[in-house]
């Protein structure tokens, strides 16, 4: 199962390997590193290589912040499902940051979990939890679709009586 | 007090088909035990010593008599015919069969009520004041921002995963009945020299391993800024707080080994980020939070020589009438504490008659409002004075008129040993024989204010480092030794409680309390001079001596 990369409702091909610190740089397609390997190339792949960066959980996301123009995914891990950071990551990303390209979960990413990343500004997850596979499959994304809180996201509505809290899916 | 609208109901009915759809593929074995735990965990679902146990939240610790109802038919069809209120302000019921907690929370939700974020390592359920909106001495009704945090903390996409549980208490009086100091994030309410409303809010404290008192951070937080500044203390925990070690995994720890004004930067420099965005709480929104809690509509007082009368003639009532009530802002009116402290009883349980008695009461006479405290009674918030006599009357008839409120039988204790998957030794009773020591009236009059705390393991679910007396059960070569700290405290002026010395076994325990307290009554001032303040004065040594005798 190659196509484990889930984005706007559809399954695809992953493009991107993930490189180890100790690798050499492939001379071409598309790889991602660890952020302080990232920093270390000043944020620029050689000629021909894609260049994307992995935020481990304790990573800080902020010393990306002079290269997020240039950054076409970043990949947020979640070394267990369990494990939050990520999710402040995402949303330091998204909304202090102005991150605007692919924000992808990776790691330990589960059916529950995946509403809340989506509401933290993820927009695609690599999946490899097979009875995740099949709910996203069948659209069985068993969310509560009314937000109490507002967060930064784009695209959720104002809801009711109290629009300035509330959301609803969009 | 706070209705649900249409919203607020498709969302809890939604979050019971969710729940449901997680059990059902916990049930299918779509998702392991591992998996599932923190999702059962977050709608309150404990697995214990004999069953799971469902922990139902009451937020802010407040409902009215068709809830309690709910409760009783809960406890009586799916549980053993009662329930137990906790120091949270909620209730967990023991017994209740998984496949059968979908139902349960379906039950719930008639009612608008639900068992959402009340365990997991997740904000949980907001605690307040359990007088709020009646104590005399209240500055704002604290429960208008617990339920806006509510809200806010329901679900919350970022925050649903955090290194620890994370609590939230709030109070609207400067006399703390919300023991603010001991919780994650404490918040009492002030008002600045323009006559704003605001919060100080301390950051850090809690209880367990290593208890803390919560350091200050702000002197005043401006009301509009309450969400955006909780959200930055959330987020830095969120990122910082230790995840290698859940028992240092508290905000408390990150407090201590970061440092307080570093932290305090941190989360300056993230609510600076915020402040002034989508979080700010416009002011309309608070007052339209502000008109559900509205004051009931009073009545004129009564015949007030009525309760004179019963002073004098009903037995039991002077005691009760001294103990038992609180003085109320509105004239002709108190508030009254319904003891679940029976002489010789398991603190905190309710058998379903008796919360249908309470349910009735609070109908005929309590404008259909009732609390739970924190300190695992319960409470009609708004009585007329000239009802007290009738309303006794009928508590007296089900076992619920322990006229102890505040005093030495008045006793918080864990389920320890009796319940707990995680006890080391029993709790209940060890509670049990204390309140039958000290449980005649002139006894308890005689000593006077005093609250004894007991946990049946260091976890401290019974606060027992707050209880002027604490008592903290252990196990040494697989045999129960209770350690005795004396000085805890969490109200205004909070305080961890200290260790007096070696621990006593099962049957020593009650012995040694009991010398503790006449330490504490040949040594006081007077009977004005109460326990904390004779201990304060004197400290531990005269209690260590006749503990121990001199060394
Ligand atoms: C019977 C099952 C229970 C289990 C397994 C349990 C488990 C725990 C654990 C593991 C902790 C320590 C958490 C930490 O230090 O991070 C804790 C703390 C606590 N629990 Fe429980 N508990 C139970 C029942 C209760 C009950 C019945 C109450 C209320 C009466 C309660 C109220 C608390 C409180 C107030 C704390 C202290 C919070 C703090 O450290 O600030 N728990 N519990
Ligand atoms: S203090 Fe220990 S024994 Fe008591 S309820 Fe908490 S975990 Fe159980």
């Amino acid at each position: 199962m190659s196509d484990t990369i889930y984005r706007n409702g559809i399954f695809s091909a992953n493009e991107w390997i993930i490189l180890d610190d100790e690798a050499d740089l492939p001379g071409d397609g598309k790889a991602m590193v660890s952020l302080d390997r990232f920093l270390e190339l000043g944020g620029t792949a050689p000629e021909g290589l894609e260049l994307g960066v992995v935020i481990r959980a304790g990573d800080k996301a902020e010393r990306l912040v002079d290269h997020l123009a240039a950054v076409p995914v970043i990949a947020v891990d979640f070394p267990k499902f369990s494990d939050g950071r990520g999710y402040s990551s995402a949303r330091l990303l998204r909304e202090k940051f102005g991150y605007r390209g692919e924000l992808r979960a990776i790691g330990d990413v589960l059916i529950d979990q995946i509403p809340f990343m989506i509401r933290c500004g993820i927009d695609s997850f690599e999946i490899t939890h097979a009875p995740t596979r099949r709910a996203l499959e069948e659209d069985r994304l068993n969310e509560v679709p009314i937000y109490l809180q507002p967060v930064g996201r784009e695209g959720e509505v104002p809801l009711g009586t109290r629009p300035w809290a509330r959301r609803r899916v969009a | 007090m706070y209705r649900y609208d249409e919203f607020d109901r498709e969302f809890v009915l939604a979050r019971v088909a969710q729940f449901s759809d997680q059990v059902r593929r916990r049930l299918a074995g779509d998702l392991t035990e591992e998996q599932f735990k923190p999702l059962r965990l977050m709608n309150g679902l404990y697995l214990q010593l004999h069953a799971y146990m469902l922990r139902v939240a009451v937020p802010y610790g407040t409902m009215n008599a068709v809830q309690m109802r709910k409760l009783a038919h809960i406890a009586r069809k799916y549980d053993r015919g009662y329930g137990h209120f906790t120091t949270r302000q909620n209730i967990q019921f023991n017994w209740p069969r998984l496949d059968e907690t979908p139902e349960i929370l379906s039950e719930l939700a008639e009612v608008e009520m639900h068992a959402i974020q009340t365990s997991g390592n997740c904000i949980r359920n907001v605690t307040a004041d359990h007088f709020a909106g009646a104590a005399a001495d209240e500055i704002a009704d604290p429960r208008v921002y617990a339920e806006i945090l509510r809200q806010w903390s329901s679900l919350h996409p970022e925050f649903s995963f955090l290194p620890r549980k994370f609590k939230i208490a709030i109070t609207g009086a400067p006399h703390d009945r919300a023991a603010v100091q001991v919780h994650d994030i404490g918040l009492q309410l002030a008002r600045n020299e323009n006559g704003e409303t605001g919060f100080i809010v301390y950051v850090g404290g809690g209880l367990g391993r290593t208890p803390m008192v919560g350091r200050k951070v702000r002197d005043f937080l401006p009301e509009a800024d309450l969400l955006a500044y909780t959200e930055a203390i959330l987020r830095v925990y969120n990122l910082y707080g230790r995840r290698d070690n859940k028992y240092k995994a508290r905000i408390k720890i990150l407090v201590h080994e970061t440092g307080l004004e570093e932290l305090k930067a941190d989360i300056e420099r993230e609510f600076e980020a915020i402040r002034g965005g989508i979080l700010t709480l416009p002011k309309d929104e608070v007052d339209r939070i502000e008109a559900y809690f509205a004051a009931p509509a009073f009545k004129v007082p009564g015949d007030e020589r009525l309760f004179d009368a019963a002073i004098e003639t009903m037995p039991g009532f002077a005691d009760f009438a001294r103990q038992n009530l609180n003085a109320h802002r509105q004239p002709g009116y108190t508030s009254l504490t319904i003891s679940l402290k029976p002489i010789g009883g398991a603190p905190g349980d309710a058998s379903a008659e008796q919360m249908e008695v309470v349910a009735d009461l609070a109908e005929k006479y309590g404008h259909n409002e009732i609390r739970v405290s924190h300190e695992q009674n319960l409470v009609l918030p708004h009585v007329l004075k000239s009802d007290v006599p009738a309303v006794y009357q009928v508590l007296k008839e089900h076992g619920l008129a322990e006229a102890n409120a505040g005093l030495v039988t008045d006793i918080i204790a864990c389920p320890g040993m009796d319940y707990c998957a995680l006890a080391t030794a029993r709790s209940i009773p060890v509670a049990q024989r204390i309140s039958e020591r000290f449980g005649t009236p002139e006894r308890q009059k005689e000593i006077g204010d005093l609250k004894i705390k007991i946990s049946g393991c260091i976890n401290a679910c019974g606060h027992h480092h707050v209880g002027h007396i604490g008592i903290l059960g252990v196990e040494k070569k697989g045999k129960e030794f209770y350690q005795i700290t004396l000085g805890g405290s969490a109200d205004e002026k909070s305080s961890i409680g200290e260790i007096v010395g070696r621990g006593f076994s099962y049957e020593e325990v009650v012995d040694a309390v009991e010398t503790v307290v006449d330490t504490y009554l040949n040594i006081r001032n007077g009977e004005e001079e109460d326990f904390l303040q004779a201990y304060r004065r004197v400290g531990e040594a005269p209690f260590k001596e006749a503990l121990y005798g001199t060394q």
